[in-house]
């Protein structure tokens, strides 16, 4: 199900607007290349923001700082029901979308996917972007240094998303 | 706030990795998170053209106007006081729809078209708009109602019910996003 809706969505998608424009007598082509050019500008504009967040990023993993993170913490979430190997996942979620990835593979490959670990990862992973990637990327374009209350108010979205995944899944899966 | 957070980050790295010994590890992140960026612009430089160019047709054409004009409820109390005529609109509502849609190629390059249009009407250029907190708080939560990567994740690692985890990630997602704009809504009448 999930093969076929993706194999026609791309289709179904540049079909759609492409003929909708050329049956409307837009020069496709020509209105194509102007918007092309213009996001080429736009993603090197992104480069030195990338260089500093990603470099920061890469040195606080490769510290050690988030492993010992995990440890400290391991005592307490073990009382709101979270499994410790779950922790490394929910904080790396927000800062590396890869480290994420390779973090859920290693909970598979130990506990498998339909284990309680291997769910609750996957549903925290689901329901959960890359907050300070996505932060640095967007406000990075448009070099806006002063971000105001939107890192305050999407940490509580990620709180509020790893919270509702640890009670659905224990109320689901236990 | 970016500038606190980034500089926490580099210092709270070499002062960790002075007890724990990984002081030459850290070094080397930082050659190698510099590469990473390059790959990374780099990799999204075509697809940054081909869906901006995508956009531009669509915009063009009138499409986005008709699915701006479809979502108009939802975007009046996301965005209130968003000016039409700078097509900061139909970026937004093309980038929403790419999102829910899976497709986080598309997703990113419109989503920061959306951001240029926003500030082109930034009256401080170096302090987010509340349009612009808002559109990238539903950004940092995820909104997407096919999560292909991880549900071929789940399958090749041999799940026998890869998609037993759709409706609670529909569930937990929604939470999170009404979440985020709910507090985003609180703060922009607050914060000055």
């Amino acid at each position: 199900m999930m093969q076929s809706f993706s194999v026609f969505l791309m289709p179904a998608l540049l079909l759609t607007v492409f003929g909708y424009a050329f049956l409307r007598r837009v020069r496709v082509f020509d209105v194509f290349l102007t918007g092309a050019a213009n996001g080429m500008k736009s993603a090197v504009s992104i480069l030195p923001a990338l260089v500093g967040l990603i470099c920061a990023i890469s040195m606080f993993r490769a510290s050690g700082a988030l492993d010992f993170l995990c440890a400290v913490c391991a005592p307490f979430l073990s009382k709101i029901g979270m499994p410790s190997e779950i922790l490394p996942l929910a904080l790396l979620k927000p800062v590396s979308g890869s480290g994420a990835l390779a973090m859920i593979q290693d909970v598979f490959e130990r506990s498998g996917p339909d284990s309680f670990s291997g769910k609750l990862a996957s549903v925290m992973l689901g329901s959960s972007e890359t907050t300070f990637y996505t932060l640095a990327v967007y406000y990075g374009a448009v070099k806006i240094t002063k971000s105001r209350y939107t890192v305050h108010a999407a940490l509580i979205a990620d709180i509020i998303g790893i919270a509702a995944s640890l009670l659905i899944c224990h109320v689901l899966y236990e | 706030m970016m500038n606190a957070i980034w500089f926490f980050l580099v210092l709270f790295s070499y002062i960790f990795s002075f007890f724990a010994g990984t002081t030459e590890a850290v070094t080397a992140a930082v050659f190698s998170g510099a590469q990473k960026a390059v790959e990374l612009t780099v990799s999204l430089l075509g697809m940054m053209c081909f869906w901006t160019g995508l956009l531009s047709v669509a915009e063009s054409s009138g499409i986005t106007k008709k699915l701006e004009h479809l979502l108009y409820p939802l975007m009046r109390f996301l965005f209130p006081g968003l000016s039409v005529k700078d097509g900061a609109g139909s970026a937004i509502v093309m980038s929403i729809t790419a999102n829910l849609l899976g497709l986080s190629n598309a997703a990113t390059p419109l989503g920061l078209a959306a951001m240029e249009k926003l500030q082109k009407n930034n009256l401080t250029p170096d302090t987010a708009t509340d349009h612009m907190c808002m559109f990238v708080v539903i950004n940092t939560a995820s909104i997407t109602l096919l999560p292909t990567t991880l549900l071929t994740l789940r399958s090749t690692a041999g799940s026998v019910a890869p998609f037993e985890i759709m409706i609670p990630v529909w569930i937990c997602s929604f939470l999170s996003v009404a979440s985020g704009i709910l507090a985003a809504k609180g703060f922009s009448r607050r914060w000055k």
